[in-house]
């Protein structure tokens, strides 16, 4: 099962860009996940570069809002004062993730990174893959999708996005800044995870040999009024089969501003305009949360297996909603 | 005289050996040139093997060996054996899938990197049949099988068919619970070594070394004396280590072919395939009770599967026969037959899934009588044996019911549904009956006292981290009046004298009864022996003067009159005096019927919008008699009840539908709870002394935690939200 592969550190961007433009090569960070999908079989590269080395664990106010370096450890990123004060659904959000031995290796950058957990995916006894195996087709569709995708999904992929941190950095508008062989760009947190369509295997916007540098959480008049709630099958360590990071500026008993982006039952971290739209300008009531709900949903397709998560959707966000708006 | 030890709560004895590495399981066994071998198992059932292409991995570094049903030897007992715990093997005997993850290669290598990576090179390719997943469907071939546990499959006491169709008050409903896996943390695992061309060692980790010593030899066609089975320690078992599964036969097999001592360790995955699991139940309850609550009809139906080769059953109704005192039950178990590896037992088999049932039906009858709960149970006390008639052994029921609702607050809950809200969280409470059978078996200990005072015991026992070490030690201090520093015990060796499998709660019952007999045995000799001999202070006493204490016989009338153990052994000149005895379950036992029972008590906090379920507090009594250490006693309560969460909440196995393979098969997606799942659980054990059970008067308490729990779970969800399910696990979709 287990290919051989090429280990190296590095302790500079230049070198870990050099090293990572090579084909078939990955990032090693905390190696929660990538480590798990080699011995699984799924992940193969030929080559492996650590960086754990480079200086890009740091959390830091900058103008504008708080960067966050690629390397930072979920534990210290969701510990942080100035996340717990400024960014909350950041921080609730990761520590409903995992556990805290794997909050404490996983990173900023692997999780953004992070593969589905799809089984059919995971388990190389079903040849049909299209994220493994381009072209080869999707077990999924007919086979046990209660953790799959509602929102986002196509005919050849229905693999939820197992994320609960990227589903906060939705709602808080952040940037994804990337460094690569052509330059450094930075690519807003809606797209930098892409919807499965006909290339599931494509699962980020980023080129080859690009690396995750850090994290801007923009100050924004809505990031203190955010929230994250996750419902899940057991208390711990397990994941979303809904949640909703939602953020609100409410002012003058109206919502100027809402983001709201859902966790569990999209291909990708899930970003509801169609709800915002609906928040937006109104009164906070219960009933204009249930409205933005429905209208997050509306788009859904489901199978046997998760058909649930559509209400069960509509009523994490509404909850979300409630602890961060109020209600009148 | 010194205070006995058995009961006190003492820690393990193994704990520290464990918690330094140093406690020896089965695959840690150093063996020199041990091989390693992977098995290759089907991708999904089944059908006939079309292709298996073994090539590359024939050529991939440091193979050994690559084993499939057309080059593999032909064994003369592959298919013999098949009785109790025994399951037939699939042993690359022929080209048949039966069920996914059927080994169908076994990989030999010289190094486990290079068995795993040569595994991965094998290709089976076959023809898939038509597959039979589902209980539903196959319902309309059920049969009864011969036999249930040795009991009949169907019962009829009085007529509880024309009883219910009778009654004004009864309820009928259906209950539903899943395949469930048992997880152990230590994979199974085997290590073989022959020793020239009839013998053979085995290092295995298991429930029973007997019946691994006895698979082996029929399997294999050797002596049972030239089968040697070896099991220290087990990392759990909870069932799927009871009976010797197709890999022990396999590593055999393979140290056979290669000339090599070879070790076989499951992947977590390959324990979701063909080491056994709780077996799906559809199972339909009948109540019926006068207007008093007093219960005129029990009828119990049971659907569940085995494998087309193999019968196993999950006998859910047998605790229905004899829990309430009822003129009319009924219980009936059927099965069919589908294309899974066979099932097996798994902690409480029958009784956990069949109390859930039969208790979530009681809790029906009291809503549709307006009775609590608690007080049906009581109205339906059963002072002995509906089933046959006969006396409890002991019975402390009504103790556990009321000492455990005293501590929960009973008496405070509310009877409407959906009346207790805390924030967003709906809060109910509901309770159930426990109950388990009290069981013993022959079995046969050596006691032998050595000339320094030690006493070395020895069973062919099992300890799977229960604390059978640690108990038996206790009851041999006591037995023979020497403090627990001073007694050596031994498990887990098939050149000991025998002991029956680990399993059913039996095994502190049945192996502790014959430890304190031959302890007994051995301490009478020490007093003939000293009683005759001039150099002994205790010459010329009568027997029954003489007590042991403090590692000496001591003289009842006069306590500087004492002869040290040791002392007695030197002056025999021998190196040790031994004693061994074989224990029968004991006479008083046919006249009595021997149960445990406990009562859990449950709050439950369900999230109204979500649907999401939390245990907030567990209060349980238990009443099983004897007490043989409150510490590793109240953690095999605590272990059951968290099990019980398991069963209600969080735990099934589902399948892929068009290959039978578990799709949830890993621990990431089979979830067994958490601690953050688990609260704080109150055990209260209830004081029983049982004098007719067995020699030490304990009934046995490994299972009994995970029997009621589920149902009281399912209850307590039913106060909170006013929706009963009745299909576990309780997932949040099913309160949406």
């Amino acid at each position: 099962m287990m290919q051989p592969f090429k280990y190296q550190r590095v302790t500079d961007q230049a070198g870990a860009l050099e090293v990572g433009a090579r084909p078939n090569t990955r990032f090693l960070a905390g190696g929660t996940l990538l480590v798990d999908l080699m011995k699984l079989g799924v992940e193969t590269p030929s080559d492996l570069v650590d960086v754990n080395g480079l200086p890009l664990a740091a959390i830091e106010k900058v103008a504008g809002g708080l960067k966050v370096g690629a390397l930072s450890r979920n534990s210290d990123l969701a510990n942080h004062p100035l996340v717990k004060e400024n960014f909350p659904v950041l921080s609730e959000a990761l520590l409903s993730g995992a556990s805290p031995q794997l909050r404490n290796m996983a990173t900023l950058g692997g999780n953004l990174m992070q593969r589905t957990r799809c089984c059919y995916f995971r388990d190389l006894a079903y040849d049909a893959c299209n994220k493994r195996k381009p072209g080869s087709g999707c077990a999924a569709q007919g086979g046990w999708t209660r953790y799959h995708a509602v929102l986002g999904t196509s005919d050849q992929c229905i693999a939820a996005h197992p994320s609960d941190m990227a589903v906060a950095l939705v709602a808080l508008d952040a940037t994804v800044h990337v460094a690569g062989p052509k330059g450094a760009r930075a690519i807003p947190i809606v797209d930098f995870h892409v919807v499965p369509g006909a290339h599931p295997e494509v699962e980020t916007a980023l080129a080859p040999g690009e690396m995750i540098t850090h994290v801007l959480l923009p100050d924004s008049p809505f990031a203190k009024r955010s929230r994250y709630v996750k419902a899940r099958d057991r208390a711990s360590y397990a994941f979303a089969l809904a949640s909703a990071a939602v953020a609100l500026h409410v002012d003058g008993g109206t919502i100027k501003a809402a983001r709201v982006a859902l966790g569990g039952v999209g291909t990708k971290p899930w970003r509801s305009k169609e709800a915002e739209q609906k928040l937006e300008g109104q009164r906070p009531t219960r009933e204009l949360y249930r409205a933005a709900a429905e209208a997050a949903l509306a788009g859904a397709t489901t199978k046997k297996d998760n058909a649930f998560k559509v209400e069960l959707g509509k009523r994490t966000l509404a909850r979300a909603l409630e602890l961060a708006g109020g209600a009148a | 005289m010194s205070d006995p030890v058995v009961g006190k709560g003492i820690d393990r004895l193994d704990a520290r050996l464990k918690v330094m590495g140093k406690a020896t399981y089965a695959a840690e066994f150093a063996t020199a040139n041990v091989a390693h071998a992977v098995i290759v198992g089907a991708p999904g059932a089944k059908g006939k093997i079309t292709a298996l292409d073994t090539a590359a991995a024939e050529k991939a570094p440091g193979v050994l060996s690559v084993l499939t049903h057309k080059n593999a030897p032909k064994l003369p007992g592959a298919a013999k054996s098949l009785e109790g715990v025994d399951r037939k093997h699939q042993i690359l005997q022929d080209d048949e899938i039966r069920y996914s993850d059927q080994p169908v290669a076994l990989v030999v290598a010289d190094t486990i990197e290079h068995a795993r990576y040569a595994a991965s090179l094998v290709k089976v390719t076959f023809d898939v049949g038509a597959l039979a997943l589902d209980l539903e469907t196959e319902r309309p071939r059920a049969y009864a099988p011969k036999s249930v546990n040795g009991k009949p499959p169907d019962t009829s006491k009085g007529d509880a068919d024309k009883a219910f169709a009778g009654a004004k008050t009864k309820i009928e409903q259906t209950y539903t619970t899943p395949d469930e896996h048992h997880n152990p943390m230590e994979m199974h695992a085997t290590i073989a070594v022959w020793q020239g061309e009839d013998k053979v060692t085995v290092y295995d980790a298991t429930q029973g070394i007997a019946g691994v010593q006895k698979k082996i030899s029929t399997v294999f066609g050797l002596g049972m004396e030239n089968v040697r089975v070896i099991s220290h320690y087990v990392g759990g078992g909870f069932g799927c280590k009871g009976s010797p599964w197709s890999h022990i036969s396999l590593a055999v097999m393979a140290a056979k072919v290669t000339q090599r001592p070879v070790k076989i360790m499951l992947t977590r995955g390959q324990m979701f395939g063909f080491v056994g699991h709780r077996p799906a139940t559809s199972q339909k309850v009948a109540l019926a009770a006068d207007a008093t609550g007093k219960l005129l009809a029990i009828r119990h139906e049971t659907l569940s599967y085995t494998s087309p080769s193999d019968e196993f059953i999950e006998a859910c109704g047998l605790a229905s026969r004899m829990l309430y005192a009822c003129d009319n039950i009924k219980t009936t178990h059927r099965l069919v037959k589908l294309d899974i590896a066979t099932p097996t037992f798994m902690r409480a088999p029958g009784e956990a899934s069949g109390t859930y049932a039969l208790e979530s039906a009681l809790d029906e009858l009291a809503v549709a009588l307006d009775l609590d709960p608690l007080e049906l149970r009581l109205k339906n006390y059963a002072e002995k044996d509906p089933e046959d008639g006969k006396p409890w052994s002991s019975k402390e029921l009504r103790a556990c019911y009321k000492q455990g609702a005293e501590k929960f607050g009973w008496s405070k809950r509310s009877k409407k549904p959906r009346s207790t809200k805390d924030g967003h969280w709906l809060v109910g409470m509901g309770m159930a009956t426990a109950t388990y059978p009290a069981h013993q078996r022959d079995a046969s200990a050596v006691a032998r006292i050595r000339p320094d005072g030690t006493a070395l015991v020895q069973a062919g026992s099992q300890d799977l981290g229960t604390g059978t070490y640690t108990i038996m030690t206790q009851i041999a201090a006591d037995a023979l009046g020497i403090p627990i520093a001073k007694v050596i015990f031994e498990l887990g060796d098939s050149k000991m004298p025998p002991s029956p499998l680990s399993g059913g709660s039996q095994t502190a019952s049945s192996t502790g009864s014959a430890v304190k007999m031959a302890c007994l045995a051995a301490r009478a000799q020490l007093v003939e022996l000293a009683i005759a001999d001039a150099a002994s202070p205790l010459k010329g006493l009568a027997a029954t003067d003489i007590d042991a204490d403090g590692g000496a016989l001591v003289s009842k009338k006069d306590a500087t009159k004492r002869d040290p153990i040791g002392e007695i052994v030197k002056r025999t000149k021998k190196e040790e005096l031994s004693v061994t005895i074989d224990t029968k379950p004991k006479a008083e036992r046919k006249d009595h019927s021997c149960h445990s029972f406990g009562a859990q008590f449950v709050e439950v906090r369900v999230d109204e919008a979500t649907g999401e379920v939390r245990v907030s507090r567990v209060v349980a009594a238990f009443a099983a008699g004897t007490i043989l250490n409150a510490k590793t006693a109240r953690s095999q309560y605590l272990g059951g009840i968290v099990w019980g969460i398991g069963l209600a909440l969080t735990e099934a196995t589902v399948r892929d539908p068009r290959s039978g393979r578990v799709a949830n098969r890993s621990l990431e997606d089979y979830h067994v709870p958490v601690n953050a799942d688990v609260p704080a659980l109150d055990v209260i054990m209830v004081d029983e002394k049982d004098p007719f059970v067995n020699e030490i008067g304990a009934k046995g308490i490994g299972e009994i935690g995970n029997t009621g729990i589920g149902a009281a779970i399912a209850n307590a969800v039913y106060n909170a939200t006013g929706k009963r399910v009745r299909d576990l696990p309780i997932t949040l979709d099913k309160l949406q």
